[in-house]
């Protein structure tokens, strides 16, 4: 690298722009009255991750809110490009590292729909249990955050007991309590373990009435409520145009679930009610996430209850590694094996786009293939990112205490904004 | 995916309203993705906003490095009515990455816009707030295209903090 003198370097256009910045040039009016621009974050409790915020207030009223993003970008998308397509499936899962199995249902979604794999159904079942769980475990962790937010720490220590009974149950059946790399291009590495459906069907015994306490414990709260009840709503309209989706849409009253709607990974067999809510205020907001908890469960007992035998990961040699066993006595498996370990898979070219219904809204996948083992362009279209832009029209002309709980509702989660 | 007699009439549509903005019709499995040019690409979302694909989903940038032209933008749209997704994709170069921004009429693709500006340079003529999201504002260069490569961020230590660039001024 050649030294550079820092005396005879240009500026870059953005310091000159940052130069010519004074103070008294900043200073903004309305009427007669002077605006107040705060900085908020990126590191600030209530942000939830390295969130920052650029609030211009009036007093304590917020006119106007500009969030910027960046600050946990990690360049995964460049990274999984660099990978075979089953290799890129643990960087994908670590975008929104709050909801990693959607991650790698939407990922692999993409690449199975390019390669045109049938899932066996056992997989999908065992998909559709671990994404219940993991939408659960999410939920669990926006309310526990949120009500810490507003005041109400108890609920945080009791959300993340039961989150921590989901670890346990996804440390059993994958080995990882995050980050689990279960969902593979085909179905599921393994089947699950002796004992797992026993240990999930207690959880789910146990879950609803949890869920209920937990809302007996915000909804008689009345500090909780205060800064919750009719504070920020949105109507569907707006709500739509900026792309919202995913329960902060069906608190506005818009009843569109992707897992309904256009069902993947046999969600149609399953009978399960979409929570709606009337005002989309962040009362709603929350309501609507406290009800998916418990239809999560109606969805995990019922696919527990019909879980069908048979493998759980395609039997095409091409795509999925052949069972150990076989290894020792068939040559062609071991070629399998081999190119599959060192090249990994060859995808057919095209391009595939594969949404599904995510914890936050709707979780999309695009994946381009050029036709070698690696992928040409792995995009997540995340609900985060999107849904983010609503955030500013809910919040104007709202005190910024409001806004804090607003964010909170919104659960954002910068892992996934920034990939 | 639409079935052939819906896309044979939405492509009719497209010629309707102009003539020359379809270039081609790309059906892999799953998905249809009608190619259209750059200039005509808000009024062809218009064309199936009215058709029934009132939902800008998502917007993605692609770089189809080696292959010319290089760049490239998808438009996933949804119809909620039918349940049924469609594509509209369009190339641009390296050299005059301009092309229409859709965010005036279409809110929800202001972010990823604004992403595709900032990982591929794509320049959206039109975009309200057109500056990086991901990357550092005086970042150099487009971090997702093809040839960028990648590991090339120098580290910074005591012994090498006069020579790597940008980072005291």
């Amino acid at each position: 690298m050649s030294t550079v003198d820092p005396a005879a370097r240009e500026l870059s256009a953005y310091r000159k722009m940052e130069e010519s910045i004074t103070i008294s040039e900043t200073t903004e009016f309305e009427g007669d009255r002077e605006l107040l621009t705060l900085n908020l974050g990126p590191h600030h409790p209530a942000t939830h991750g390295v969130l920052r915020l650029l609030v211009t207030l009036d007093g304590e009223v917020i006119r106007r809110l500009q969030p910027i993003y960046g600050y946990l970008h990690t360049g995964i998308e460049k990274t999984a490009e660099q990978k075979s397509y089953w290799k890129a499936i643990p960087v994908v899962e670590r975008m929104d590292y709050v909801s990693y199995y959607f991650n790698a249902m939407a990922y692999c979604g993409a690449v199975e729909t390019l390669l045109e794999v049938e899932i066996p159904k056992r997989a999908q079942y065992l998909r559709v249990i671990h994404m219940e769980l993991n939408r659960i475990m999410s939920h669990l962790v926006f309310l526990g955050t949120s009500a810490l937010d507003l005041g109400a720490i108890s609920v945080w220590w009791y959300c993340f007991r039961e989150r921590e009974t989901l670890l346990d149950l996804f440390e059993m059946s994958s080995g990882q309590r995050m980050h689990t790399r279960y969902f593979q291009i085909g179905g599921v590495i393994e089947d699950i373990p002796d004992g797992w459906i026993e240990q999930v069907r207690k959880f789910c015994a146990i879950m609803p009435e949890r869920a209920d306490i937990y809302g007996d414990l915000l909804n008689k709260n009345e500090i909780f409520l205060q800064r919750q009840r009719d504070v920020c709503p949105l109507p569907v309209e707006k709500l739509r145009e900026y792309g919202v989706t995913g329960p902060l849409l069906r608190a506005a009253g818009d009843p569109w679930d992707l897992r309904k709607t256009m069902p993947y990974s046999s969600y149609e067999e399953f009978d399960f009610q979409i929570p709606v809510g009337t005002k989309g205020d962040n009362y709603d907001r929350y309501q609507v996430r406290l009800a998916e908890v418990k239809e999560s469960i109606k969805i995990i007992v019922q696919a527990l209850d019909n879980l069908p035998d048979g493998p759980t990961i395609t039997d095409d040699r091409k795509i999925a590694l052949p069972p150990r066993h076989e290894l020792a006595t068939s040559m062609e498996a071991l070629i399998h094996h081999f190119k599959l370990v060192t090249e990994g898979m060859r995808v057919p070219a095209g391009e595939a786009y594969y949404p599904i219904e995510g914890a936050r809204g709707e979780l999309g996948c695009f994946v381009r293939s050029d036709g070698s083992s690696k992928p040409a362009r792995v995009h997540m279209r995340d609900p985060s990112l999107v849904n983010m832009q609503a955030a500013p029209a809910a919040t104007e002309g709202w005190l910024i205490a409001d806004m804090l709980a607003t964010v909170a509702m919104f659960d954002p989660i910068i892992g996934g904004i920034d990939r | 995916m639409p079935d052939a007699a819906t896309l044979e009439r939405l492509v009719g549509a497209l010629k309707a309203s102009d003539a020359e903005s379809v270039i081609d019709t790309v059906e892999t499995p799953g998905r249809v993705a009608i190619e259209v040019k750059p200039e005509s690409i808000v009024g062809s979302l218009e064309v199936l906003r009215a058709a029934g694909y009132e939902f800008l989903a998502s917007v993605h940038g692609v770089d189809y490095y080696p292959n010319e032209p290089r760049l490239g933008v998808d438009y996933e749209l949804l119809s909620r009515e039918a349940c049924d997704r469609i594509a509209l994709t369009l190339r641009v170069s390296t050299e005059d990455p301009h092309l229409p921004s859709v965010t005036p009429a279409w809110p929800c693709a202001n972010n990823q816009e604004r992403e595709a500006f900032d990982m591929f340079g794509l320049i959206f003529d039109g975009h309200p707030d057109l500056r990086r999201i991901l990357m550092p504002e005086d970042y150099e260069g487009h971090p997702q295209r093809r040839d960028f490569p990648i590991g090339g961020e120098p580290v910074l230590f005591t012994h090498n903090e006069h020579s790597v660039p940008r980072w005291f001024e």
